[in-house]
């Protein structure tokens, strides 16, 4: 299988999606000749034409609702908002209609939408646009949500994700565009609420999503060394969750930790670590522990920001706590 | 002056415009009495703009609508009885009890829906006339709001996208001069809101929002220039609410606006004006213009009845419609 990067998994599952749907629709900013912020669809305004790839002025209330009035009559469409930050001014048409216009009209509504945006820090973009807003849109009826974190698995969730007739929130991570990983020319579709076993083990759960599964895998790898073998689950969609494995997974390991790049306080490791307790309390040998960033904004410099996004080192203090080692 | 409309079309309208006043009524009255939770925003007064504007198009033109919204929705063709049914939250209602008053959608006659957010459908409006674009038809979307939502970047955002790619999309302000208490002269910078087509290089017309042939011939200008390809346009149809903001607004908003002013439009009753046009044009009589009204009459009843007997939506059907099932 060939090494491409996250960037090129996902251009070429955008390429391939295009060319399947001749209806498929991409809109958002500087999306066609300059190919988007961080080069995932260059090429595409050459090979699809200005109709179907729509590169928008800066405006993102106009760029969720017309994508998805485009949707509702019959346009796939993927509206892309440029950071994860700015879904902030397209809000109201996030929360009031893209994820209520099914349920308010009585289910008759078909929303073929993806709207595909990144976040996370780590690369000094500082307050606006480093964030990990996931848990705002968790919060929200109506919305799928999905964080891959390889580039496998965001072929293989970007396809589910444009194929679905739902709304779908598809939120990428900057610090992972470059990776690189294995990616099969043929075609294969991920499902949502089917999360991933990133690596075995059987002292203790780490539950992380998106970048932070990264830092898991790190930090596993450390405590391997200390004979401490942690279970890695990337979560890969928290709507839906596949809540089962990671019971399935605790029930074993009777220890569990959850890592995400969100603030701690009503992170997505709040719900779940509630739902843990809710469906899995006898099996607990300690409380269940968060990681997540500190309750302040990312701030710009390189050691303040370093403090605020949670590490591998973040991951092992938590492990070894819920392990009684500290 | 003769009218320089076909017979039949004025016969047309005027029912119309006749049933919205007559659904109203009923809807204020069924409000009353309990029938009806929330809030009604009746548009009594505006039902010209309803009528004329929603007598230009084809039921596979698309509409979006605003929280005032139920004359545009029985211009537009809905059935009365499945409104009727929406607003006593029963089953039978166009969105099986889960929208209301403000939230009637019927796609297969074009509606896509109204809107509790002012200036919320706008920037869907836009989406829906891209995938025109894209499909290549000829349909048209027209586009309600009130005064107030021109205040809202939404408005902004999707007038200048809209003219940018030269959309159909016909852009409807029904200028009913009233944002809830606040007066349109101490919310809009401008004299006229059609002035603000200026800013984005499309045709803007202010216009009488309570005489139904101008509505009607401005309004067939624009949609059939939209239709050609020609792109959009906004029209400010400058009319007003004769009960008020709510059915909980006191004294149908005497705390902000004078007896002599409301007794003013009264005398220019859109209903009115045009009946005794088409008793001046002999088109209706005394006999003729009895028998509309009780047909009209028996339709709303009709339709009340038909509420009334519906059930309510099950208890189970709380957690179905939030996404569309493969």
């Amino acid at each position: 299988m060939p090494e491409i990067t996250f960037v090129e998994s996902l251009r070429m599952t955008l390429k391939e999606e295009m060319e399947r749907d001749p209806s498929l629709m991409l809109i958002g900013e500087d999306i066609g000749r300059y190919g988007s912020i961080f080069g995932v669809t260059k090429g595409l305004l050459e090979e699809f034409g200005p109709h179907r790839i729509r590169s928008t002025p800066i405006s993102e209330s106009a760029i969720i609702g017309s994508a998805l009035g485009a949707a509702m009559t019959g346009t796939r469409t993927i509206a892309e908002i440029m950071y994860v930050d700015f879904t902030t001014c397209a809000m109201d048409q996030i929360v009031n209609q893209v994820a209520k216009m099914r349920y308010m009209s009585g289910g008759k509504a078909k929303i073929p939408l993806v709207i595909r945006t990144q976040g996370g820090g780590g690369r000094g973009n500082a307050a606006q646009h480093s964030q990990s807003l996931e848990a705002l849109f968790l919060h929200i009826p109506g919305l799928k949500i999905v964080m891959p974190s390889t580039p496998y698995d965001a072929r293989g969730l970007l396809k589910t994700a444009i194929r679905d007739d739902n709304p779908v929130m598809f939120i990428e991570h900057k610090l992972l565009y470059a990776t690189k990983g294995s990616v099969p020319d043929g075609e294969y579709l991920i499902p949502f609420g089917q999360s991933d076993i990133k690596r075995k083990g059987k002292d203790v759960t780490i539950a992380a999503i998106s970048y932070m599964v990264m830092k898991a895998l790190k930090a596993a790898q450390r405590l391997a060394g200390e004979g401490i073998e942690a279970e890695v689950i990337d979560l890969r969609s928290l709507v839906p969750l596949d809540l089962d494995s990671i019971l399935q997974s605790v029930r074993k390991t009777n220890r569990v930790v959850i890592v995400h790049e969100g603030c701690r306080r009503n992170g997505i490791g709040a719900e779940i670590s509630s739902l843990i307790q809710e469906e899995a309390f006898d099996f607990l040998d300690a409380p269940v522990e968060r990681v997540g960033s500190l309750n302040v904004p990312i701030p710009y410099a390189e050691p303040l920001e370093k403090a605020v996004i949670p590490d591998e080192e973040d991951i092992v203090t938590a492990v070894k706590k819920v392990l009684y080692r500290t | 002056m003769s009218i320089p409309l076909d017979e039949n079309l004025c016969l047309k309208l005027y029912e119309r415009m006749l049933t919205i006043r007559m659904f109203e009524e009923k809807a204020i009255e069924l409000f009353e009495h309990n029938l009806i939770r929330g809030n009604v925003h009746p548009c009594i007064g505006q039902e010209a703009v309803s009528a004329g504007v929603c007598a230009t198009l084809r039921r596979d033109d698309y509409m979006l609508n605003t929280h005032r919204g139920h004359g545009n929705c029985i211009a537009k063709g809905a059935d009365l009885k499945r409104m009727m049914a929406e607003l006593l939250g029963k089953e039978t209602g166009y969105c099986r009890g889960k929208g209301g008053s403000m939230h009637i959608a019927d796609f297969e006659g074009g509606n896509l829906g109204a809107n509790g957010i002012v200036g919320g459908g706008i920037p869907i409006a836009v989406g829906a006339g891209i995938s025109v674009q894209n499909r290549g038809t000829d349909q048209v979307v027209v586009c309600f709001f009130g005064d107030g939502a021109t205040n809202q970047g939404t408005f902004h955002e999707s007038l200048n996208l809209a003219a940018l790619w030269k959309l159909p999309v016909v852009f409807i302000c029904e200028n009913n001069q009233y944002g809830l208490s606040t007066p349109v002269r101490e919310a809009v910078s401008i004299f006229r809101i059609s002035d603000r087509a200026i800013a984005y290089g499309i045709p803007g017309v202010s216009l009488d929002g309570n005489d139904v042939i101008e509505v009607y011939t401005k309004t067939v200008e624009a949609v059939e220039r939209a239709r050609a390809g020609e792109g959009p346009a906004l029209l400010d149809c400058v009319t007003y609410r004769f009960f008020g903001h709510f059915t909980g607004d006191p004294g149908r908003g005497i705390n902000y606006r004078s007896k002599e002013e409301m007794n003013q439009w009264l005398d220019r009753c859109p209903v009115k004006q045009f009946k005794e046009q088409l008793f001046r044009e002999k088109i209706v009589t005394e006999e003729t213009g009895k028998a509309i009204e009780a047909k009209v009459r028996a339709s709303i009843e009709e339709a009340v009845r038909f509420a009334k007997e519906s059930p309510f939506p099950s208890p189970e059907e709380t957690t179905q419609d939030l996404f569309l099932l493969k």
